[in-house]
């Protein structure tokens, strides 16, 4: 045979044909990737807010109507900038899994999932970084307006 | 592999209305209004940290009238969310499972956001007053 491996090969499988079995198919789709990754760290992020959002309430309100200097001390306390950077971390992540699900299930088109999927991600992860900078930032403002 | 045509579960509307239905939707929608609130702390903290016009600028915002009802928002929410996540991580313990305890904490939760939120706010005027 002379047009073996070419398109005219007999054997080759035709466009569009999928010869998987449905069990290859299934196979490393849903979580299949990550097994209980996503249910888990869903739920470790849930139980470090309780905590870190309880105490965010107290010093939010304590911070009500007041001046940059106020609002820069508080929050540049080493505990506090501790705090609130362990926040940023679990709040965005916990908000990046939870919009996860909710695209996974309203949104069916391929195309526009991987997108928003992606957007996401990007925006989560970009929203904690923006968090850490802004509170290093203040916690130097804070160390060199007391030395 | 032949895909049959499955039974699909009725319609949402033919079933009698129960607490644990609106309490399980608003625990989603109250969770996407504050990724909202979440970027809005971080523009927050961003402006503490750039200081001088930004930081007087986002104190005029949540100032304002449209800051304020953004505000209130974001903390019913809030409250909400983590009191249900709450009840979500004692379910997930094998805590509360019987029917009447379903309700039982939903109610507990539904009355104990408004408490909160309203002392929050209390706590805040007081405060700022």
């Amino acid at each position: 045979m002379s047009n073996i491996g070419t398109a005219g090969d007999p054997r080759r499988q035709p466009p569009g044909e999928d010869f998987r079995t449905p069990l290859k198919r299934a196979r490393g789709l849903g979580s299949g990737k990550a097994g209980t990754g996503h249910f888990w760290w869903q739920r470790v992020t849930a139980v470090a807010l309780v905590l870190l959002v309880a105490w965010l309430l107290g010093l939010v309100v304590s911070l009500v109507g007041a001046d940059l200097a106020t609002a820069r001390a508080a929050i540049g306390k080493p505990w506090n900038t501790i705090a609130l950077a362990l926040l940023a971390i679990a709040m965005f992540w916990h908000a990046k899994l939870g919009i996860q699900v909710v695209i996974e299930d309203y949104v069916h088109t391929r195309w526009a999932e991987v997108a928003l999927q992606l957007i996401n991600t990007f925006a989560c992860a970009t929203g904690a970084l923006a968090c850490l900078y802004a509170l290093g930032r203040i916690a130097v403002a804070v160390t060199l307006a007391n030395s | 592999m032949a895909t049959r045509e499955r039974p699909l579960s009725p319609h949402l509307q033919v079933y009698r209305w129960q607490i644990t239905m609106t309490m399980s939707i608003l625990h989603r929608a109250t969770g996407v209004l504050l990724v909202g609130g979440a970027f809005g702390l971080a523009g927050w903290l961003l402006a503490v940290a750039a200081g001088g016009e930004s930081y007087a600028q986002a104190s005029a915002c949540l100032a304002s009238p449209l800051g304020q009802v953004l505000l209130f928002g974001f903390s019913a929410a809030l409250v909400y969310h983590l009191l249900n996540g709450i009840r979500h991580l004692l379910w997930d313990i094998g805590w509360g499972f019987e029917i009447p305890e379903f309700y039982a904490s939903g109610w507990t939760v539904a009355a104990l956001t408004v408490v909160l939120t309203a002392a929050l706010w209390i706590a805040a005027k007081g405060v700022g007053a």
